[in-house]
């Protein structure tokens, strides 16, 4: 049998770094959703792991706290059958002033085939991609993009509704200090859905109407018009007070509470980057309720993420 | 040698690996047969309808995915789309029937042996192809064979197209210069 065999189309996947999904065609956003339908099954098998990356490295190196994103990253690879490192800041030369890449490359020098990368600094992963041989996985650059997050929860709209074309998305919260909207903005609007994104105009100020989405400063205003509501974290460690109003302020006009999802659509699909902050930007009876996609979006994380690192490792061995 | 075999010849070689599973499975157990994607998969579904008619009662069916067990992904890239595997019949203690559309290095069988693994410990595994072109880089050997191209040079191509993939039954033996 040929090595192509399989092949719904003659697309091939030439990206041996995922830094961001601005770039992305909505061809190359769909074959990662393709990927990741193929590697979803691997995790509903007894034995959960395939040894497409058998002999690799992966390594996370994160700059800023991270739960599930790293955990995420550390088992995909694992599934895949890659060895995995994990680079700690707190513990590491960095604190003795090594430039971040000084970093990358010593790392990489290593024999190291993947690194995933979150920094609190925008661009920080394109920077050490242009440095290093090995693929780079931006796992978060400061306000910039959080990419394989944009993908993951394009996946779970996918799956939920069979469908992203069409559909309106409203993302709520904080978004100017969120690379989670930025990643969700490129990745639905290329593929069609219709992006609104609410907030305060301290916090989403106009000029996002240029990435081809409708900004809205009351929630109430299309809340019943939404088929699914993406909240996000209010992010208290990156928000200059003077930006955010108080908690409770914020929590009246932009919170998911009980009253507002009694005038969403029947059907409304609620999602969170996580992690939540209960009571503050959703109330912990939506989050846990049956509408809400928060636990289906860390499930779905661990395909998609498969699929990532699978694709950049196969373009390697074609560009380098 | 003959570089073309039409409809009725892919239908006689087709009835032909039908007759050899036949004759070696009992009708009345249990036997699971897996489709090595793509056209595998395709040629297992045939087999099924022809062992049925054949009066087999419990075949248990999967498609196989092999390509994260190919031990050339490293060198092949980009990466080829991987499928979905799609077993849900208990393979444990069950003999099972692997289909492939051509043998030829015995690679894709070796990684469809790795994946099956994984999946389930079948009381015998053995391996149906409708063609078997020769050329094998590893020890591995068909049980049911369709037919025979033992003169194949290495670096031609051997297609089967089917109906359901390709919208014809034929097997295309296309030399180096054609391509």
């Amino acid at each position: 049998m040929s090595p192509g065999h399989g092949h719904k189309s003659g697309f091939k996947w030439t990206r041996k770094h995922l830094l961001g999904l601005q770039d992305l065609s909505a061809e190359e956003i769909e074959h990662v959703m393709t990927t990741a339908d193929s590697f979803k099954e691997v995790s509903t098998r007894s034995v959960k792991k395939v040894p497409a990356l058998r002999g690799r490295v992966l390594v996370n190196t994160f700059f800023e706290d991270s739960t599930r994103t790293r955990t995420s990253f550390s088992l995909a690879a694992s599934r895949l059958s890659a060895d995995v490192i994990d680079f700690s800041e707190k513990t590491s030369s960095t604190s003795k002033g090594e430039t971040l890449i000084d970093t990358a490359r010593n790392i990489e020098a290593m024999g190291i085939d993947i690194i995933v990368l979150r920094h609190p600094a925008a661009g920080a992963a394109e920077t050490v991609s242009r440095h290093v041989n090995c693929s780079v996985v931006n796992a978060g650059d400061g306000a910039h993009e959080h990419p394989t997050q944009g993908l993951l929860d394009l996946y779970t709209i996918r799956e939920r509704f069979g469908k992203v074309a069409g559909l309106k998305v409203a993302v709520v919260g904080d978004i100017v200090n969120s690379r989670v909207a930025r990643s969700n903005i490129w990745a639905l609007t290329k593929m069609g859905a219709e992006v609104i994104l609410v907030g305060p105009p301290t916090l989403l100020p106009r000029t996002f109407e240029r990435f081809g989405v409708r900004v809205v400063h009351d929630f109430d205003q299309v809340i019943g018009q939404v088929d699914v509501i993406n909240m996000l974290r209010v992010q208290f460690e990156r928000i200059k007070s003077s930006q955010f109003p108080s908690v409770r302020e914020f929590t009246r006009f932009f919170g998911l509470t009980s009253d507002r999802f009694n005038r969403c659509k029947k059907d409304v699909f609620i999602m969170h980057p996580g992690p939540m902050n209960r009571g503050i930007e959703i109330s912990s009876k939506i989050a846990d309720g049956p509408q809400s996609g928060i636990l289906t979006q860390v499930t779905n994380g661990l395909a998609v993420r498969m699929a990532v690192l699978y694709l950049v490792t196969q373009a390697q061995s074609q560009v380098a | 040698m003959r570089n073309h075999y039409d409809q009725s010849d892919v239908q006689y070689i087709l009835n032909e690996l039908a007759a050899k599973v036949a004759a070696a499975f009992d009708p009345n157990q249990p036997l699971n047969i897996i489709g090595i994607r793509t056209r595998g998969e395709t040629i297992a579904q045939r087999l099924t309808t022809l062992l049925k008619s054949r009066g087999f009662k419990n075949i248990g069916r999967g498609v196989l995915d092999v390509t994260l067990y190919r031990d050339d992904l490293s060198e092949i890239g980009p990466a080829p789309l991987a499928g979905p595997t799609e077993i849900s019949v208990p393979l444990d203690g069950i003999p099972l029937l692997l289909v492939d559309d051509v043998l030829f290095t015995g690679r894709s069988v070796r990684s469809a042996l790795d994946a099956l693994v994984d999946f389930g410990r079948p009381a015998v595994i053995r391996l149906a192809v409708l063609v078997d072109r020769g050329g094998r880089e590893l020890p591995i050997a068909a049980d049911y064979v369709g037919i025979t191209l033992p003169h194949v040079p290495r670096d031609a191509r051997v297609n089967v197209h089917l109906v359901e993939t390709d919208g014809i039954d034929e097997i295309v033996v296309e030399p180096k210069e054609a391509r």
